[in-house]
């Protein structure tokens, strides 16, 4: 090639940008041309899964959420810096030609998180991790039934004994059971409920 | 696409508009992720692997303003009904509805004593397909989608 080039590296970028935008804007008229266009109050008032929508969107919210992100912030930028350090921390090759590489790659970390932990206890200090408690309002009653009621049946709980489990009672409950039912054969129950079924007559 | 010819020699293919809007509207039916009874259930299975609804260009849109078919997939009550109408009339032109089964047809078991459903959904708003069954299988759902995508061969702009 050793004609003299027409269009620059740049100009391509610039043919390709417009071509671009040209087809995009192109797609958009087509659309806007054939799409059917019907708008009503109800399509476009705002989407909530088919309820009326209701309020205003902007909530509002606590600004101790504020002092939270900043604390995650300051964590998560500490991450961003320990991921890289970690990597080559332990090189061989960094080791290999400088034996106290170890040692004063690690007294920085500390350092550096000294700094942070310095941070976080400043903020812990100011009171600022403190999130706001509720306080609830335990209703009071007035009854009627005295107190000695509830110690009877605590102190009737605390007596609960589980009782020893062996076969042997099991068996004994059981044989006078069976023998007095086979004394008196009661008869079959009578049916109590009779189902009668009920033709619609003139439905 | 019936009316499309191919050129045998050519590589050219001559369409009407109608046509090719058709073709790509009944080829990509989206409809609204909207189940209201047992009758989703079946509508889930036929839109999974089984059954693989997608196959057809069927595939669920959580907003109505994505929607081409909002599928009635179950009882619909009076409390319902009034969701139903506003999702159909938030859902953008062309707009189809598919009343699946038997509750939506016309109000399927509780269509004489039910005092809380509506007796069909086509009173609320307009059905172009109904598939019956109580719940309709999935093949009953697909050959419902097929026969909307028949319809919508026949529209013109």
């Amino acid at each position: 090639m050793g004609e003299v080039e027409q269009i620059s590296e740049f100009g391509k970028i610039l043919i390709f940008l417009i071509t671009g935008f040209v087809l995009v804007g192109f797609t958009f008229f087509l659309s806007k041309l054939i799409a059917p266009n019907n708008p009503t109050p109800e399509k476009l008032t705002s989407y909530e899964c088919g309820e009326e929508p209701e309020g205003n969107s902007w909530m509002q919210f606590n600004p101790k959420f504020y002092v939270i992100a900043l604390i995650f912030l300051l964590f998560d930028v500490e991450m961003v810096f320990i991921f890289p350090w970690a990597t080559v921390f332990g090189n061989h090759d960094i080791i290999k030609a400088e034996p106290l590489w170890g040692w004063f790659s690690l007294a920085e970390m500390f350092i550096f998180i000294g700094i942070l932990i310095l941070g976080l206890v400043y903020v812990w200090v100011k009171g600022d991790l403190d999130w706001i408690k509720a306080k609830p309002i335990i209703p009071t009653v007035d009854t009627n039934i005295p107190q000695s009621l509830y110690d009877k049946v605590n102190q009737q709980q605390a007596a609960y004994k589980v009782k020893a489990f062996t076969l042997e009672t099991v068996f004994e409950n059981k044989t006078p059971a069976t023998a007095t039912s086979t004394e008196t054969t009661n008869p079959a129950p009578a049916m109590r409920f009779k189902p009668s079924f009920k033709k619609p007559a003139n439905e | 696409m019936s009316n499309e010819t191919i050129n045998p020699g050519g590589d050219v293919i001559v369409t009407k508009l109608d046509d090719l809007l058709n073709w790509a509207r009944l080829s990509s039916l989206w409809p609204l992720s909207f189940g209201i009874a047992c009758c989703a259930i079946e509508m889930m299975g036929s839109m999974a692997s089984t059954y693989d609804l997608d196959r057809l260009g069927v595939f669920p849109r959580p907003s109505a303003r994505q929607a081409d078919v909002i599928i009635i997939a179950g009882t619909v009550t009076f409390k319902m009904a009034e969701r139903i109408k506003r999702l159909y009339e938030q859902m953008p032109e062309p707009k189809y509805v598919i009343s699946m089964g038997s509750c939506s047809n016309c109000g399927g078991p509780y269509w004489q004593h039910g005092y809380h459903v509506v007796k069909g959904v086509d009173r609320v708003i307009p059905v172009d397909i109904y598939v019956q069954g109580c719940p309709p299988r999935p093949e009953a759902l697909i050959g419902g989608i097929l026969e909307l995508q028949k319809k919508i061969t026949g529209e013109s702009i």
